[in-house]
């Protein structure tokens, strides 16, 4: 019997030439974002030529030729608004990954390759962070450092790191016993040196992909806590905080919480298409160990600890990895 | 028995501690001096300021502090709110019933959607109610719970105005916020039960039911589900945190008087009593729930004592 996948990828049983397929499906998927978070980061000017915070005295005019998307309450072009709105949230969920993965890995080598005591308490640590919900870690760093598109950053790169901490910790405890590892530590190879040169390199797979799989949930982070009125404060655009402010006149116009809500559907569809291809594609189905989806993390699969570890998928996988 | 009931409750104490240090710093991460804050706008002199810090105890080391915070929170006082000085522990508790309300009904939701749905891809994979389930479970993903919830306003609140868009304190206006936080995690549901299904199906278990001549729909709810059931207790636990903080900002959007829209809106006026207060009941509960459903699935399934 093959161990439990705690993640379940694509999920159909992997059939040649559909996998292939489905590869280049991903890889399209990929090329199609990254173009678009080129264009929407750098040059969102290329989309549209109307100022997103300009006001007209077309108010509240509805999706047409001559504002696609229509106009706000004080005549701003809503798909101007929604092209400069995906800036403030891309920013926020892909500096607050990056932010979580650098954090999460140093803290998941550190006590990874670490006396058995500095183990514990960073891992301790880190257990009582995954017990706090993610948002709530979020709205606390927020309640600290002020509303703002810098602290959602901190705020996601905080929230998230112990879910990468947690699964890198658990992949150098695998590794700390493999020939090559051990090889270097016999030829004198220090405890930082066998960490960055022979340890890190093995983790980064894992770690791109459990990072890909993250951006769909910061983007949802991101835009909750804008749409909270936490982010970009009006009147700059902003997918969240023009969601909320569309609310108010929904029984009117529609298009105003409508398309910025779209947008971040179609970022988190995206994201987690990627997330979930990468995963497929990277997959090394050796039967032993299902590479990690972040999204699996947050949803309560988390990899436990070998001993003490909870029943279900997720601690066989565990059992079985620590060879017990 | 015995002995996996107190290891589980040993490892919950770290836990709560945890959350209650992390509680009582917010008091000295927010900047400035929280004697200011409850003084702002009534001309304090410094000599007030100092007074009241002195008061609040302020200038003790911090450890006294954390001592002390435990021991009034031991006692359920959680200090009174910088705006209004009302017991945060009396205005928690009044607000709390309405949001486990929510959160319960939007795990009925999760539950009641996502069980059959994941049953229904996993017993037939590649079927078109598999396909569907799929698409539908991939969208309830992406789709943000607070869009969600404007787009079933706006269909069945604006436009066939059957249910109302804002809390009256009746049933149907249950409806909306439970069905717009439950669906995300319905979805979750059944993307694990899905391939938890799909996976028990391969086992030997399955095949020696089906050799002995048992009749499939037997198999698939006495067999299949039944082992695919634990993992989803275990994640349906796990994720009452994140709905009880997602209830947080449904009570907002359907102006629902919970724990959530007051701990917004302390959050924005920084009144930290209130948001220390809010972020260890959270907190307790989503331990004891998680306790819970440990000690649920020891009972269910005794291979998880010995873990």
């Amino acid at each position: 019997m093959a161990i439990a996948t705690a993640a379940p990828a694509v999920g159909t049983v992997p059939v040649r030439g559909r996998a292939r397929a489905g590869h280049a499906i991903g890889a399209a998927a990929m090329a199609v974002a990254a173009v678009a978070v080129v264009i929407l980061l750098a040059a969102p000017g290329l989309l549209t030529h109307v100022s997103p915070t300009a006001t007209t005295t077309d108010i509240l005019a509805g999706p047409g030729a001559g504002h696609w998307f229509g106009t706000d309450q004080l005549g701003r072009d809503v798909f101007s608004r929604t092209v400069y709105g995906a800036r403030p949230v891309l920013i926020a969920s892909l500096l607050g990954v990056v932010l979580a993965m650098v954090t999460g890995v140093a803290l998941g080598l550190t006590a990874g390759t670490a006396p058995r005591w500095l183990n514990a308490v960073i891992m301790r640590v880190v257990d009582v962070l995954l017990a706090i919900p993610v948002l709530m870690i979020a709205l606390i760093l927020i309640a600290t450092a002020g509303a703002g598109v810098r602290s959602i950053v901190i705020a996601i790169g905080v929230a998230f790191t112990p879910g990468f901490a947690r699964v890198v910790e658990a992949s150098v405890r695998r590794l700390r016993s493999v020939d090559y590892v051990e090889a270097a530590r016999v030829f004198g190879s220090g405890r930082t040196r066998t960490s960055v040169r022979h340890l890190l390199p093995n983790l980064m797979t894992e770690v791109v992909v459990l990072g890909t799989s993250a951006v769909g949930w910061a983007v949802l982070t991101a835009t909750t806590l804008s749409f909270l009125g936490l982010g970009v404060q009006l009147p700059q655009p902003d997918w969240g905080s023009d969601l909320a402010a569309g609310a108010t006149y929904l029984s009117t116009s529609w298009w105003l919480s409508t398309f910025p809500g779209l947008g971040i559907t179609v970022t988190i569809l995206f994201a987690n298409f990627i997330g979930d291809s990468l995963m497929a594609a990277l997959d090394p189905r050796d039967g032993v160990r299902p590479i990690q989806g972040f999204r699996a993390l947050v949803a309560g699969q988390r990899p436990r600890r070998p001993r003490g570890g909870r029943p279900g998928a997720e601690s066989a996988t565990a059992r079985t990895e620590a060879g017990q | 028995m015995a002995a996996f009931v107190t290891r589980r409750l040993a490892a919950a104490v770290p836990v709560l501690l945890g959350i209650t240090f992390v509680a009582f710093l917010l008091v000295h991460l927010v900047p400035g001096n929280p004697a200011k804050v409850i003084l702002y706008g009534s001309q304090a002199t410094p000599q007030q300021i100092a007074d009241l810090t002195r008061q609040l105890g302020l200038d003790q080391p911090l450890w006294d502090q954390y001592g002390r915070f435990l021991w009034q929170l031991l006692h359920g006082n959680l200090g009174t709110s910088y705006l209004t000085q009302d017991s945060v522990a009396y205005e928690l508790l009044s607000r709390t019933p309405s949001t486990l309300v929510l959160t319960a009904s939007a795990m009925v939701v999760a539950v009641g959607i996502g069980v059959p749905l994941g049953v229904l891809a996993g017993a037939r994979p590649g079927s078109l109610a598999d396909r569907v389930a799929r698409a539908l479970s991939f969208l309830g993903v992406a789709v943000p719970y607070f869009f969600l919830a404007l787009l079933l306003v706006l269909l069945f609140s604006v436009r066939l105005r059957w249910l109302p868009a804002i809390d009256n304190g009746s049933f149907g206006s249950l409806v909306l916020p439970a069905v717009s936080l439950g669906w995300g995690y319905a979805a979750i549901l059944t993307r694990l039960i899905r391939g938890r299904i799909i996976e028990e199906y391969r086992s030997e278990y399955v095949r020696s039911a089906r050799a002995r001549g048992c009749a499939e729909w037997r198999v698939l709810l006495r067999h299949t589900l039944r082992n695919s059931s634990i993992p989803a207790i275990t994640t349906i636990g796990l994720q009452f945190g994140n709905i009880l903080t997602g209830a947080a900002v449904t009570e907002v959007i359907f102006g629902r008087a919970g724990l959530g829209s007051y701990l917004a809106t302390s959050i924005t006026s920084k009144n930290i009593p209130v948001v220390q207060g809010a972020v260890i009941l959270i907190g307790l509960g989503y331990v004891l729930i998680n306790l819970a459903v440990d000690l649920i699935v020891g009972v269910v399934d005794p291979r998880a004592r010995l873990a």
